[in-house]
Parts: C-alpha cells; sequence; structure tokens
C-alpha cells in the first residue's frame, strides 16, 4: 500500500469493500459487480508494483485496469484476434482503433505493436 | 539401451555377464533413459555451440536495438518483446559490461543486497543472465535462491484431482491439502467438460478447515478464464511461454497475446503466472540448436516484460528431457533461479516424476526444499499417483510422511505440516458434506440422480476413508457432465456457493469463500508471489519480502512452527515405551500370575561345575517387560534356561544391577557361576556368553540385532553356554544378519531402552539371586 496514503477500495460497482459481507451476500444484496476489481483499485496496485520496482508488472495492471470497462465476449475476442494468423493487419489495427474509444489506450498500443512485428515475421492472415 | 562403450563379442566367446551388473541392471534408475549430449537437437542444458554472444546495443532514445548478437531488423518475436519492454535501459550497458565470474560473485554473495542483484539484472540480456547463472556451482545455486527468492515465507502448492472427476472426493482431498498446509490448489480434468465441477468442488474443499487458500482449474484458455471471472477459482498458471519463435508459434500464441491474456486475469481481479520450463522446445523439435538454459532465460525475461508476476518453470512437462541429458538436474534449479534474479514469483516445478529411481528424483528435489522458494513445488501431488490427471507429480501423497520427516531432519520449513487422523476425517468429512450439500442446495444434481451420481450419505462415508478414487464407487460420469452443464448455464458463481453453503449450515465455510471473492476486490494479491496465510494476511513480496543477507537473517522457522515440524506422528517419547511395556507387565490384581522374578538375597559364587549363571539387567522385568523383538523378557529367560538345563547343566539366575553394560553384566554371571560361565542379558533382548577369565568386552558369543531375535535363538544360545560350562567348544549361534535399515527403526527406541536401565542400576550394588515365578 502506497505509505501515508489511506485507502477503502471499492469494487467495480462503488461498493466498498467492507460493505462485502456474509450477511449482504445472504440478504441477496451483492451481484457479481460488487466481486469485481476497481480500475482504481488496479491503478493503485501499478503504482505499488512500480515502487517496489517493477514497471512491467505496473504497465499490465494498468493495461488490466483499462479492460475492467470492457465485457468478457469482448476481451476473449480482443485475446483471440492477437494468436497467430487470426488477423490481418487492419483488422489488428481497427481492434486498436476501438480500445482506444473505450479509453485502453495501454492495450491499443500493444496490439499495434502486435501488428507490426507480426507483420514483420509473416505471422498476420491473408 | 544404448552404450556406445559395449563391444559385441562374437558369437561362441560369449563371457558370463558379470553378477555386478545383472544387479545394477535391476536398479529403477537403469529404467530411465538418458541421452547423450546433442546440440543440434537441443538436447544441451547449458552452453550449446549454437547460444549466440550476449549483446545490448541502445540508439540515442534508450531503444534496445541490438539484443544477444541480433539486431532490431532481425528480431524475432520474443527478442522484439523483450527489447520493447523487458530491459531497464538505464543498468542494461552497465549490466552487460560487468564480467560473468563478478556477476555470479554478486549473485551469491550474502554482503551483496537482494535489491542490488535486482537492479543489476533488471538490465541484464538473457543470454548475459544464462552465461552467469550457469558458472553457479550446486551449493552455490542454494545459496543465490535462498538470498534471491521474493517472498520470505516459503509456501507450497498441491495437485487436487481423480481419475472419477468425483467432487466429493475433489472436495475431501482439498480439504485434506488445505490440512497438510498447502496454499495454492491446482486441479485438472481427465473429461474437459467436467472442469466447473471440479472448480466448484475443489473451491468448496479448499475452505473447509482453513481460510486462504488460492485455487485454480487448469484447462482450455478461454474457459479457465470464464471460471475465475465467475469466482470459483482465484489463480491460473497454465499461461505457457516458449523460448523459440516456431514454439511460440506451434503454442498457437505470441507474446501480445499472451501479454494481453496476462492484463485480462488481472482486469478481473485474478491471480496469474505464466508457465515455461526447459526441455519443451526439444520435445516440439523447435530449439533451434540453443541449449535448455539460454531458451529458457529467454522465457524468463519474456515473463518480466509482459507483466506477469511469477514463472512456473523448472522442466514442468519437459523435466524428465533436461533430466537426461548432462547437469540436468543443476539446469532445473539454476531455471528457478533465473525467475527469482527477474525479480518474479518462483513456482518451482518438481511436479513431475523425473525418474522409477527414488534416489534421483529426491536428490532432483532436495537441493531447492533446503534453498526455499515461494512455491517449493508447483504441484506436489497431494492424492495418489494414480489419481494424478497432470501426470504422478515429483512428490505424492504416498511420498507426504517422508517430505514431513525431512522437514523434521533439516528444520526446514517446505510448507507442509503433520495431520492427525481426526483432524484429516474431520475436514475430509466435513468437505465431503459441504460439497454434497452446495450441490443439492443448487439442484446440480437431479434428485433422481443422487445415488447413482454418489450424492449420498453411503458416498460420503466411501470418500472420507478413501485413499484414492480406486476405493470408492465411481459416480455416473453424466450426472457430472450435468452439474458442469448446469453451473455453465446457469452462471452459477461465488456468491451462489456462498448462499448456498450458509444456507446448508456451512456458515464458516461461506464466510471463507466469500473472503476469497472479497480479496479480489482488494487487489493485494495481484503482487508478485502473493499468498494467503491462515488469517487471511496477504504475504507478498511487499508485505514479505524476503531479506535474507547471510545467516541470523532472512526467514526462520518460527518456533512454533518448528515444534510443528517436530511433530510427526511416528514421534514416540519415553513415556509411550514405559506404558507399552507396562502393559507387558504381570498385573497388579490377583489371579494367575504370569512370570515374575522374585528377589532371594545377595548371590554367592556357586560350587557346582555344571553350574551355569545367567545375569539380568537393571530394568529386566522391573521396567521393561518385552523384548525389542517384541519377545516377553520372561520368554527369552526361560529358552535361555532351557537350554542350559538341556545340555545337563543347572541355570541360575542373578541380577546385576551395579551396571547398564552387558558385558560386565555377563562377567559378574560368570564369575558368580560354579562352572565360570555366565550368560548376559538385557531387557531389550540382547544376550551374551562370557567366562571369568575374558576381559569384560572378550565374550565368548553375542547375540546382538536383538530385534530379530527368535525364541530359538535364545534357547540355542543357552546350550551353547552349557556346553561351553563343559568344556567343549561349540559352532556360536549366528546373528541373523539383514540388509534393512534395522538401526534407524530401532535406535531411537534403544536410546530410551537404555535410559530406562540407566534409572534403574544402582551403582556398587552387589548382584542378587532371582527366583523365577510362572
Amino acid at each position: 500500500m502506497t505509505p501515508g496514503v489511506a485507502r477503502t477500495p471499492r469494487a467495480l460497482s462503488g461498493r466498498p469493500v467492507e460493505e462485502i459481507t456474509l450477511e449482504a451476500a445472504v440478504r441477496g444484496d451483492l451481484s457479481p459487480a460488487d466481486l469485481r476489481v476497481h480500475p482504481d483499485v488496479l491503478r493503485h496496485q501499478a503504482a505499488v508494483a512500480e515502487e517496489h520496482g517493477n514497471p512491467q508488472l505496473g504497465e499490465n495492471l494498468r493495461r488490466a485496469a483499462e479492460l475492467t470497462a470492457l465485457p468478457d465476449a469482448e476481451v476473449l475476442a480482443v485475446y483471440e484476434a492477437l494468436r497467430p494468423g487470426r488477423s490481418t493487419f487492419a483488422g489488428l489495427e481497427a481492434i486498436a482503433a476501438r480500445l482506444e474509444t473505450a479509453d485502453a489506450p495501454l492495450c491499443a498500443a500493444l496490439v499495434r505493436e502486435a501488428a507490426e512485428v507480426c507483420a514483420r515475421r509473416g505471422l498476420l492472415a491473408g | 539401451m544404448t552404450n556406445g562403450d559395449e563391444r559385441i563379442p562374437a558369437a561362441g566367446d560369449v563371457p558370463p555377464r558379470l553378477g555386478r551388473l545383472d544387479a545394477l541392471d535391476e536398479r529403477p534408475v537403469n529404467l530411465d533413459g538418458f541421452a547423450q549430449r546433442d546440440d543440434e537437437a537441443g538436447l544441451v542444458a547449458f552452453a550449446s555451440a549454437n547460444d549466440p554472444e550476449p549483446s545490448v546495443a541502445l540508439d540515442a532514445d534508450g531503444r534496445v536495438v541490438e539484443l544477444d548478437g541480433r539486431a532490431a531488423a532481425d528480431y524475432d518475436l520474443i527478442d522484439a518483446f523483450i527489447a520493447a519492454r523487458g530491459l531497464d535501459p538505464v543498468v542494461a550497458m552497465e549490466a552487460n559490461a560487468v564480467d560473468d565470474i563478478a556477476f555470479a560473485r554478486l549473485i551469491v554473495d550474502p554482503g551483496t543486497p537482494r535489491a542490488e542483484v535486482v537492479r543489476l539484472a533488471a538490465g541484464a540480456t538473457p543470454e548475459k543472465l544464462a552465461r552467469v547463472v550457469a558458472l553457479l556451482q550446486p551449493v552455490e545455486l542454494q545459496m543465490a535462491v535462498a538470498k534471491m527468492r521474493v517472498r520470505r515465507t516459503p509456501s507450497n502448492q498441491a495437485h487436487v484431482t481423480n481419475r472419477l472427476d468425483d467432487p466429493l472426493l475433489l472436495a475431501a482431498d482439498a480439504a485434506t491439502a488445505v490440512a497438510y498446509g498447502f496454499r495454492e490448489v491446482e486441479t485438472t480434468v481427465p473429461v474437459n467438460a467436467d472442469a466447473p465441477s471440479n472448480a466448484l468442488a475443489v473451491l468448496i474443499g479448499s475452505q473447509v478447515g482453513a481460510c486462504g487458500a488460492l485455487t485454480q482449474c487448469s484447462i482450455e484458455e478461454a474457459l479457465e478464464l470464464e471460471l475465475g471471472l465467475r469466482g470459483l477459482t482465484t489463480y491460473a498458471e497454465t499461461v505457457s511461454l516458449y523460448g523459440t519463435e516456431k514454439a511460440f508459434i506451434d503454442g498457437d500464441d505470441t507474446p501480445w497475446s499472451k501479454a494481453f491474456l496476462c492484463s485480462a486475469y488481472a482486469s478481473r481481479g485474478l491471480k496469474m503466472r505464466v508457465t515455461s520450463g526447459g526441455g519443451a522446445e526439444a520435445l516440439m523439435g523447435a530449439a533451434e540448436g540453443r541449449s535448455m538454459f539460454s531458451l529458457e532465460s529467454r522465457c524468463v525475461a519474456l515473463a518480466r516484460a509482459m507483466g506477469a508476476q511469477g514463472v512456473q518453470n523448472g522442466g514442468i512437462d519437459g523435466a524428465s528431457v533436461v533430466g537426461c541429458v548432462p547437469d540436468g538436474m543443476r539446469e532445473l534449479l539454476a531455471e528457478n533461479l533465473l525467475v527469482m534474479l527477474r525479480d518474479l514469483e518462483s513456482c518451482s516445478g518438481n511436479d513431475a516424476l523425473v525418474s522409477e529411481s527414488d534416489m534421483r528424483r529426491t536428490a532432483h528435489t532436495v537441493p531447492l526444499f533446503l534453498a526455499g522458494s515461494d512455491f517449493l513445488f508447483s504441484g506436489f501431488g497431494s492424492i495418489p499417483r494414480y489419481d494424478n490427471m497432470f501426470g504422478p507429480s515429483n512428490f505424492n501423497a504416498e511420498d507426504l510422511d517422508d517430505y514431513l520427516v525431512l522437514q523434521r531432519d533439516w528444520g526446514v520449513d517446505g510448507g507442509l505440516r503433520p495431520v492427525t487422523e481426526q483432524r484429516m476425517r474431520e475436514v475430509r468429512e466435513r468437505a465431503a458434506k459441504a460439497c454434497l450439500a452446495v450441490y443439492r442446495e443448487l439442484g446440480l444434481i437431479a434428485p433422481g440422480d443422487e445415488p447413482t451420481a454418489g450424492f449420498t450419505d453411503d458416498h460420503v462415508g466411501e470418500v472420507v476413508v478413501a485413499a484414492g478414487s480406486k476405493d470408492v464407487t465411481p459416480p455416473d460420469p453424466q450426472a457430472i457432465l450435468a452439474a458442469s452443464d448446469a453451473i455453465m448455464e446457469r452462471q452459477i458463481g461465488i456468491l451462489d456457493v456462498v448462499r448456498a453453503l450458509f444456507a446448508t449450515g456451512f456458515e464458516e465455510e461461506a464466510r471463507r469463500v466469500l473472503a476469497m471473492g472479497r480479496a479480489r476486490v482488494a487487489g493485494d494479491y495481484l503482487q508478485t508471489a502473493a499468498i494467503f496465510d491462515e488469517q487471511m494476511d496477504c504475504l507478498s513480496k511487499v508485505t514479505d519480502p524476503n531479506d535474507y543477507r547471510g545467516p541470523g537473517t532472512g526467514y526462520e522457522v518460527p518456533a512454533a512452527r518448528r515444534e510443528e515440524i517436530a511433530a510427526i506422528r511416528q514421534q514416540r517419547s519415553r513415556a509411550d515405551l514405559l506404558a507399552r511395556h507396562a502393559a507387558g507387565a504381570p498385573p497388579a490384581t490377583a489371579g494367575p500370575q504370569p512370570f515374575r522374578l522374585v528377589e532371594r538375597g545377595p548371590a554367592q559364587v556357586g560350587a557346582d561345575p555344571r553350574e551355569v549363571c545367567i545375569g539380568v539387567s537393571p530394568a529386566f522385568a522391573t521396567k521393561l517387560w518385552l523384548t525389542m523383538s517384541g519377545l516377553p523378557v520372561g520368554e527369552a529367560l526361560a529358552e535361555v534356561m532351557a537350554g542350559i538345563a538341556a545340555e545337563g547343566c543347572t541355570p541360575r539366575v542373578v541380577r546385576v544391577s551395579s551396571t547398564v553394560d552387558l558385558g560386565v553384566i555377563g562377567l559378574t554371571a560368570a564369575e558368580l557361576a560354579g562352572s565360570g560361565v555366565g550368560v548376559g542379558l538385557q531387557a531389550k533382548g540382547t544376550a551374551l556368553i562370557h567366562r571369568k577369565d575374558q576381559a569384560p568386552l572378550a565374550c565368548l558369543e553375542l547375540l546382538s540385532i536383538a530385534p530379530l531375535l527368535t525364541a530359538a535363538m535364545y534357547r540355542e544360545l543357552g546350550a551353547n553356554a552349557g556346553r561351553h560350562a563343559k568344556g567343549l567348544r561349540p559352532a556360536p549361534v549366528r546373528n541373523p544378519y539383514t540388509d534393512q535399515a534395522i538401526e534407524a527403526r530401532y535406535h531411537a527406541e534403544v536410546v530410551s531402552l537404555i535410559a530406562v536401565e540407566r534409572g534403574e542400576s544402582v551403582p556398587g550394588a552387589p548382584p542378587v539371586d532371582l527366583e523365577t515365578r510362572r
């Protein structure tokens, strides 16, 4: 935890972590979004990782923060598109553009980088 | 088997096979395959002729434009990904300029802080780090592992699977694994479609008895991710990396797809590590002629570049390929160190049976075990070998006692603890019942199918006592498939499980399962090498960093944990021994009295030349009533007396209380005997024949292996004593020799027996005559 910074993690739903109780679960007050991680929590954890000397883990967690807003199916679709021979250069560019509009610039950059290297190594479709 | 040196003799000229080699051929190690080094095939542990020279170059913007002999334009996928984000540009030139031996010394030297090594390693190219680590001797690797692993407190992971995908058995075995102390539990399936049911059963079982164990279901990527999203699992580790582009593509991924997957897991709050491990590329025919270690160093650098918090390596599926080449076992340990040097969590392999030889497979694991790791096994087979659907691990349920004893022998925390029979029964029963209750409450099994699906009290009973799936009635596979389908179709998730546990009376387990959900909201366990202890405290690089800096620093086994490790179920105290002997003592109440000895006053030297004295030890039939072979002491004595009588001699029994030394006891008996021949008999059963003109240690005959002595041998010893008394020279009674570790089995007991004898002895006390009564 960042020294000196008080932190009350909230779930993706906005519910504070201390409200995630057995009593609430049994009453039926909790939904799956109450057990999903919030992007702010991931960015906080990214900062912790960076402070502890692992910027790559930080970057991964920042990409993860971006992906919290994407539905599961879309996340899996992007993964699938990045596998060898699945996509054209233009297809990957379209995904990158879509990620950018979805406020996921780090993920978009990762996709663009993949497109470039895969093109050079002959690993794109078509 | 091939052996380059074997000459084929001409027909008719075949010399007899040497017995020594025949015997060696039968040894289990000769079932293992061994390969000659073959650089082209990648069958080489370290330093293939085709490994590149380490190199690095940066452009003006700090971009890595040359990596291990390749210019940017020629980068393959792996080079490109590592060059883009894997190396710290600030340190790259410095790190790669350090002399290899000087670098290696920094890694081992306890005086150089871990952080300094991590800083430098962050700039080292894969080949540079491979060359440096290859210089370390085995004991230096151990030192380096102790210093460089990320988490201070070592831990362990279990495999929990069975051939039947029987949910109740999975739950009971998961609970058993947690009772033993495993903090991660990994399951998988023989039948793919059973995965949701297996994940659910293991989740329930893992939270019985203690909270906080992480669980995983190793399955195809998309389904594994989905089970994680639902909260039915809490971590993943089957994201595979390879050290060559061809192997990577054959694995149907690129570093970018895998990096994206890492982020995808983290985006749903799931802990994740990647998997690599030497030998995989050679197995796929895609090693590009490079050494296993050189390729593994690329995998680990890639893992760091992707932002994975940890790596499972140390051979893994290719462990036996690494093991078949020279230096293979050292390579496997060195792989774990590469991960630690990159400041990542090491989940350290030992999860594939690397040899048919118990000696060899143990020797593979022990160096790491002694040094400590974030996870000593990336799957200790906590279930029997045959039930391990990953294939047998290097250590399995059959080896749990050996492992606990190894912890105790070395005072090492291997992450596990002894479990009493009562405790194991409790957690197995509660887990099986909780699993049954949840499946019922969620309607995962149609009521009519419950008997065939194994959702019955009888089946719970079978599961509790079962060693493995061969001991239970197989549940109907269709019922498990139907349960899995229901979990998927109805989108069953962690909240459903929590509510079902609560509704069926498993409130504590409900609370613990929910706590696993809450943990992912908090996100602390996304940090490197995170586990939860049984108080749900998160131990990671951030909260529990390894601070080893030589003797007196780093992880020291806490006193309570030391006691726990020592208290194996086989441990016996002197009180236990005395209680066992007391059970063999004559009853204090009236009734038919078995054997006992009654004192008759001070013993004098006898006059009868046919008299043979038997001297018994201080605790003989006072505190100790059984010999080490389990014979009542009275019977051993009666046999000696009968043997003496059979030779026409007269036995007389005396107690020599002044000493515990059997030589002196026997000699004292001889000095009292009219014949000058005596027998010494200790309560533990050791016996000898003495003559009064001999030195105390120079007896005539000695039966020394008390645990193997029989009634017939005591009789024969008595007879020989009689023969000596008559001036004959009989053939000595043969000691029963054995190739068993007889001393290991009995020496602990001997110490207690001698201590009891010592307690009963009275220095200077004169010998007394005894009368035997039955």
